[in-house]
C-alpha cells in the first residue's frame, strides 16, 4: 500500500513564476481529470463541475481558491464522509511564495490612499494559514493545522515535518502537500492524504512526493 | 524511565524595552511599555499605537532589510550564549513569521510577477538568515498568523525528539509596516489607545515589534534548565478570522498539554491576551473548560503589544524568566475582569513556588496552540 493514499496534481506547462501564460493539466490518483486548460477558468470550471455547493469559493483570494479546488477533489476522491474526522485530521500544507497572490492584490488597494482605501476582505487573505482553516472549517477539521514555508519544493523537508507532525497521538491523517501561488492563472499544487503508516517511512515518502511533484 | 529532553539552551530578545532577555525581562516587571501613538508615518494616515523598534539600535551591517537585521543580530546574541556550531547541517533554523519582508511590495514597484525580488519570498528570507550563520541546511519557515512562534518551537521540539538535528534555532520576528497596520485599522480591530487586555474597557490590540530567539537543544539531565515538554495545536474549525464562541481549538490542545502536565504545576497561563473582544473572551472559555479558572492568567500584549511572529517565543521566553525569579508577571493595562468566565488575572506582579507554565495562543485561520515549559526535573 503506498504511503500517498490520494493524490491531486495540478500543474502548469511553464514554470509559475515564469510571468508566461500557461495551460494546465490536473491529475488525481494518477488519472488526468483536465488537460491543456486556461488558467483564468480552470478553478471555476473545476468549481462548478465538481462542488457547486459552497459559493465562499468566489470570496477566497487565489492561493485559497486552488488549495481549496484540490482539497475537495482529493477529499472527494477519498470518498470517506468528512466529518467524521474531528480532531484525528489535520491539514498541514507547504509552498514558497506565502501569500504573494493576495499580498500584491491588498498592496494595490493601500498604495493610493487618495483613489482607495485598505480592502479588510483582502486582508484577511494576507496569511497563508488561512487555506488551512478554510479547509477545515469546510470539512469540521480539528486538528492540528499549520503552513511552513520553504525556500523551493523539498520532498526531504516536507516529508520530515510530515512525518513528526504525527508526533501527535491524536493524528490519524494529513491533508497535506504544496500549494503555491503568485497570482490568480499561476499557481502549482500537489496535494496528498497522508496516514499515521507514513511513520518511520520518511525517505521513502519522501521520494514519493518527488516523484508525483515532477 | 531514562529518555531524552529538550531543553533551552539559550536565548534572546530584541525589543524598544532591551536588546537581552535579561533587561526586557526587567522592564516588563517593573511595569514599562513602548507602547506609544505614532502619527504623520507615511502610507498610514490614521494614528495608531504601537511598540516600534528604532533602528538604530541594530548593529548588523551589510545589505539587509529591518526584519533580517533584527533577526540575525537576536540570533547573533543567543550563539554568544552558548557553544554550538550554527554552521553544521545538524543545526536546523526555523524562523517563525507572517509577513517577514512585505513592505518590499509597497509602492507598486513591481507590477509584474517576474519583476519580484526574491526576497519578497520567506523561505529565501530564511535562507539568508540561516546563510549569514554559514548554515546551509534548508531552513524552516513557519507561517501561522499569530501562533508561528509557538508552532515554530513545538517543530523544534518534534525535530529534537526525532533525531532529525541536534540543535534547533528558532527565531520569531515581524516588522510593522503600513501593509499590516492599515490592514489591522480595516478590520477595526487596533485600539487607538494602549490596550487593556482581559479588561470590560479593552478595545482591541495594538501592533509591536520584535524578534526573539530560542536555542533547543538535547540532553539526558534537565538540571535547572528549562524543558519543553509538550505542544498541540488545533484548529476551531469555525471562522477564518474570528475567535470560535466557544474556544474549541484553544480547549483542544490545552486538553491535549494537560496529558503531560498537571495543574498543580503550572505557576501561570501565559495567554494570547490581545485586548480584542473577542480573542480575550476566547479564552476565558478555553481556561475554564479546561479546568484551570484556578490558575492565574496573564497577558504581555500591554508591554509589547502584538508582536506577530515574534509573540510565541518572546512570551515563552519572558514566562521563563517570570518563573526564574518566582514570579507571575502582571498584566500591564487590566483593571477589571471583562470576560464572561471567571479567571485569575492580575494587574500586580504576583509571586508563584512553581516551575512550569503554559503559553497559549491563537490566531487567524482558526489555529491555537498550547505548549508546556518546565523548570529542572523529570520529563
Amino acid at each position: 500500500m503506498s504511503l500517498i493514499k490520494h493524490y491531486v496534481r495540478i500543474s502548469g506547462q511553464q514554470p509559475i513564476d515564469s510571468g508566461h501564460p500557461t495551460t494546465y493539466n490536473v491529475c488525481l490518483d494518477g488519472q488526468m481529470l483536465v488537460s491543456n486548460a486556461p488558467a483564468d477558468t480552470l478553478l471555476a470550471d473545476l468549481y462548478k463541475g465538481h462542488i457547486g455547493d459552497y459559493p465562499k469559493f468566489y470570496k477566497m483570494d487565489p492561493l485559497c481558491k486552488a488549495g481549496f479546488i484540490a482539497s475537495e477533489l482529493l477529499l472527494n476522491a477519498e470518498g470517506r464522509r468528512r466529518e467524521q474526522w474531528g480532531e484525528s485530521r489535520g491539514v498541514v500544507l507547504f509552498n514558497a511564495a506565502s501569500s504573494l497572490a493576495d499580498d500584491r492584490n491588498y498592496q494595490a488597494t493601500i498604495d493610493d490612499p487618495e483613489t482607495s482605501f485598505p480592502s479588510p476582505s483582502l486582508f484577511v487573505y494576507t496569511l497563508p494559514n488561512v487555506l488551512t482553516g478554510e479547509i477545515a472549517i469546510r470539512n469540521h477539521f480539528y486538528g492540528e493545522t499549520n503552513f511552513i514555508v520553504l525556500p523551493t519544493l523539498d520532498s526531504e523537508a516536507m516529508a520530515s515535518a510530515i512525518e513528526m507532525t504525527f508526533s501527535d497521538g491524536s493524528l490519524q491523517s494529513l491533508v497535506t502537500g504544496w500549494v503555491d501561488c503568485y497570482s490568480e492563472s499561476q499557481y502549482d499544487v500537489l496535494m496528498l492524504i497522508v496516514e499515521r503508516d507514513a511513520i518511520g517511512h520518511r525517505d521513502e515518502l519522501s521520494d514519493e512526493i518527488k516523484r508525483l511533484a515532477n | 524511565m531514562e529518555r531524552e529532553m529538550v531543553v533551552k539552551l539559550a536565548d534572546n530578545i530584541i525589543s524598544p524595552l532591551g536588546v537581552t532577555t535579561e533587561e526586557n525581562y526587567r522592564a516588563v516587571k517593573a511595569g514599562r511599555s513602548a507602547l506609544r501613538l505614532h502619527e504623520g508615518v507615511p502610507g498610514i494616515p490614521i494614528p495608531f499605537f504601537a511598540s516600534l523598534i528604532d533602528e538604530n539600535i541594530l548593529t548588523v551591517e551589510g545589505d539587509y532589510t529591518k526584519f533580517e537585521r533584527m533577526c540575525i543580530q537576536s540570533v547573533s546574541a543567543a550563539l554568544a550564549n552558548c557553544d554550538i556550531d550554527a554552521s553544521s547541517d545538524r543545526v536546523l533554523f526555523i524562523v517563525s513569521t507572517t509577513k517577514a519582508n512585505v513592505s518590499l511590495l509597497a509602492g507598486g514597484r513591481y507590477p509584474a510577477v517576474s519583476d519580484l525580488p526574491s526576497a519578497v519570498l520567506p523561505g529565501v528570507v530564511a535562507s539568508r538568515i540561516a546563510s549569514y550563520f554559514s548554515n546551509h541546511r534548508t531552513p524552516l519557515v513557519v507561517s501561522n498568523a499569530c501562533i508561528s512562534g509557538v508552532c515554530a518551537q513545538i517543530e523544534a521540539l518534534r525535530a529534537l525528539e526525532h533525531g532529525l538535528c541536534d540543535y534547533a534555532v528558532v527565531v520569531g520576528a515581524d516588522v510593522q509596516s503600513a501593509f499590516i497596520v492599515t490592514g489591522f485599522q480595516a478590520l477595526k480591530a487596533v485600539s487607538a489607545e494602549a490596550c487593556r487586555p482581559f479588561d470590560r474597557d479593552r478595545k482591541g490590540l495594538n501592533l509591536g515589534e520584535a524578534a526573539a530567539t530560542v536555542i533547543y537543544g538535547r540532553t539526558d539531565t534537565a538540571d535547572n534548565r528549562w524543558q519543553m515538554m509538550c505542544g498541540a495545536v488545533r484548529n476551531d474549525a469555525n471562522h477564518i478570522s474570528g475567535p470560535s464562541r466557544t474556544g474549541e481549538g484553544s480547549y483542544l490542545a490545552l486538553r491535549s498539554v494537560l496529558q503531560h502536565i498537571t495543574p498543580d504545576e503550572i505557576a501561570f497561563i501565559s495567554a494570547h491576551g490581545t485586548a480584542t473582544l473577542y480573542n480575550d473572551e476566547m479564552e476565558s472559555i478555553a481556561v475554564n473548560r479546561a479546568g484551570l479558572a484556578n490558575i492565574p492568567v496573564g497577558s504581555l500584549k500591554g508591554s509589547y503589544g502584538h508582536t506577530m511572529g515574534a509573540a510565541g517565543v518572546l512570551e515563552t521566553l519572558l514566562s521563563m524568566s517570570a518563573v526564574d525569579d518566582h514570579t507571575v508577571l502582571g498584566t500591564r493595562g487590566f483593571e477589571n475582569l471583562g470576560v464572561s468566565r471567571p479567571i485569575s488575572v492580575s494587574s500586580e506582579n504576583r509571586t508563584t513556588d512553581r516551575h512550569a507554565f503554559i503559553k497559549l495562543i491563537s490566531g487567524f485561520g482558526g489555529c491555537n496552540a498550547a505548549a508546556a515549559f518546565k523548570k529542572g526535573g523529570d520529563r
